[in-house]
């Protein structure tokens, strides 16, 4: 695994770009243990301060300092997206794992219900659960919801790496030596299965952090924890781009777009790399 | 004949488990939380005055029998999905006594139209550049395009929308940023009014083209990019057949099978980022409908607009999956 990320990070332009952007934001997110204010604070600076030498990313309407509120919202959106990634890879990795491994009927009807979910739209349910909870949203039951929506996609793309490696010799041999199903899930197969769960996860943070930051940003979250949407949520309450508080808003866009390419980006070259066929242009077996 | 009969049955099978698992999860949201809407209805209106027990009463009941809350936990779950089947949500709260069905036929020629267009406007460009791009792998230019899409792709639609908004609303404001047509024109087949339907649609359906183009993009210059190595193209370049029909005719036409099948796939998450477009525009379509629902408190409309939403999706999943076999002749029995 070490190897893997030493020889990417030494030969893929792309993971390399991508790992600098996403660890400059991590970085960044790193600040707030050492902000000056704590991030519910109100009015501790001057508001509608243009950025300066004192206060770099200038200050809100609200009168906080628009550098470390964005470091406590940063930290916040990556958790979020983070925990939502890591909840839905439960799911994904034993759905995909068991379908792929099964096959045959347990498979289709597995996939059938799979399919389900990636075709229904989320963001209609996931505001419909708002409106039933209204204050009572909060940041973990929103994690929550959204892992337990959010899975489909990549335990489609886990099972079809199950399902080859359920047809290759070495499973057959594990099969015939009486080794137990969840023996070689979980000591064989899951080895192979992981460089497509670290792809999948890149890719599902990109799509929780986009989800929470659209329902933020329309006030549909828990609006009292910073977090990117929920900073330009309150730039747009007090109209921060008609009164001419440009920076309330385009650094934390900035910054969430500059984590949504890193994160793309080592999700991509991942990719690439544990897919066959591009190692085999790689190693030149293919003529381009 | 038989065989696409056997297909059709199995895609429709489909489309009746996603409408099932879809309105039941609305309805797992709705019912299985400790909130009651109507306490909610209730404390939302009586707290802007002071209103009598007895109306409050009134209220409640009026209301319960509105949402279809009367009876025991089985009686409420059909007269759920009665609701959905028949289509009448019963009147909106925001827009008494409009029904809901009449706010959400007119929304949606709207997000229909503009969902069409931009998917279609996407699907088309991507694949065309992708193709291309796998195509001539030299090619400067479209190394450039693809690294343009690629940046672009990752950002969700809210802030790409919003960028747009800025950049056409305050920098250099030449387009219209708001509403589906400029107020006070007539509704016709007219020139006027066609034209700012048509200028009013720029900036929404290029903040959908936009994000969606680098996907298909990189689906399809992948495919290519496998599919130009492949003995039978290498054999009809050996022949002397032309690069440009080898392309469209050998090449593309293979690879759009997979892409077709990721449009279907997809068509959940592109309708999501409609609705949050259409929200940014103020695009008078099922998003901007819906969130004014959410924020005016209205639940039947929030409950009928998540239903449709859900139906309508697969309507087109299964639309775009009966057209397939037209695409594939392969699938005979799948």
């Amino acid at each position: 695994m070490f190897t893997v990320l030493r020889d990417l990070l030494r030969y893929r332009t792309e993971f390399r770009f991508g790992a600098i952007l996403t660890g400059f934001i991590a970085a960044f997110a790193a600040l707030s243990l050492v902000s000056p204010y704590p991030p519910h604070d109100q009015f501790v600076v001057p508001p509608d301060l243009p950025p300066s030498w004192s206060y770099w990313f200038g200050t809100t309407s609200r009168g906080q300092d628009v550098f470390w509120q964005l470091t406590f919202a940063i930290r916040n959106t990556m958790l979020f997206g983070l925990s939502v990634a890591v909840l839905s890879r439960l799911v994904s990795v034993a759905i995909g794992m068991w379908s792929g491994y099964k096959g045959g009927i347990v498979d289709r009807l597995l996939m059938s219900v799979n399919d389900t979910f990636i075709v229904i739209p989320l963001f209609p349910l996931l505001v419909l659960f708002y409106f039933v909870l209204r204050d009572r949203m909060s940041w973990p039951l929103l994690a929550l919801a959204m892992a337990s929506l959010g899975w489909a996609y990549d335990a489609r793309l886990i099972r079809a790496v199950a399902l080859s490696l359920s047809s290759r010799e070495f499973t057959q041999q594990c099969v015939f030596s009486g080794m137990r199903t969840r023996e070689i899930v979980f000591q064989e197969h899951l080895p192979y299965v992981l460089p497509i769960v670290f792809y999948t996860t890149m890719n599902n943070m990109n799509w929780s952090i986009g989800l929470e930051v659209t329902l933020s940003v329309l006030g549909f979250t828990d609006i009292d924890t910073p977090t990117v949407g929920v900073m330009i949520y309150w730039a747009n309450q007090h109209t921060a781009l008609v009164a001419g508080v440009w920076w309330w808003v385009f650094f934390p866009v900035l910054f969430v777009m500059i984590l949504f390419i890193g994160l793309f980006l080592l999700a991509i070259s991942t990719n690439e790399y544990i897919d066959p066929r591009s190692r085999l242009a790689r190693m030149g077996g293919v003529s381009g | 004949m038989q065989a696409y009969a056997i297909y059709a049955l199995k895609r429709l099978a489909q489309f009746v488990l996603v409408v099932f698992i879809g309105i039941n999860l609305a309805y797992l949201i709705s019912h299985a939380t400790p909130i009651d809407p109507v306490e909610q209805t209730v404390s939302a209106a009586t707290s802007f005055g002071n209103a009598s027990p007895e109306a409050i009463l009134m209220m409640r009941a009026s209301l319960r029998e509105l949402y279809g809350l009367e009876g025991g936990a089985v009686s409420q779950y059909a007269a759920f999905w009665r609701r959905v089947l028949v289509g009448d949500f019963g009147p909106s709260l925001s827009a008494f006594p409009t029904p809901v069905s009449t706010l959400i036929g007119r929304a949606l020629p709207w997000t229909v139209g503009l969902l069409s267009v931009s998917t279609c406007l996407a699907f088309a460009l991507g694949n065309l550049l992708g193709g291309l791009a796998g195509y001539f792998r030299e090619s400067r230019i479209l190394k450039l395009a693809g690294i343009a899409a690629m940046a672009v792709h990752p950002i969700p639609y809210y802030i790409v929308a919003f960028v747009l908004l800025i950049v056409f609303g305050y920098l250099w404001p030449v387009l219209p940023i708001s509403g589906g047509y400029r107020i006070n024109t007539p509704w016709g087949w007219n020139a006027e009014f066609v034209l700012s339907v048509v200028t009013h649609a720029i900036l929404p359906v290029a903040s959908l083209v936009l994000v969606g183009v680098g996907g298909w993009f990189m689906g399809m210059r992948s495919l290519v990019s496998n599919i130009v190595s492949e003995d039978y193209v290498v054999y009809a370049e050996l022949a002397g057949v032309s690069r440009g029909r080898i392309l469209g005719a050998y090449v593309m036409r293979n690879a759009l099978a997979p892409q077709v099948t990721g449009l279907a796939m997809s068509l959940g998450s592109i309708f999501n980022g409609a609705i949050i477009t259409e929200q940014v525009f103020g695009y008078p379509g099922i998003g901007t409908l819906l969130i004014q629902a959410v924020h005016a408190g209205d639940y039947s409309l929030v409950i009928g607009i998540a239903s449709v939403s859900i139906v309508a999706v697969s309507v087109a999943v299964l639309i775009i999956d009966l057209l397939y076999p037209l695409l594939d002749p392969r699938v005979k029995v799948a």
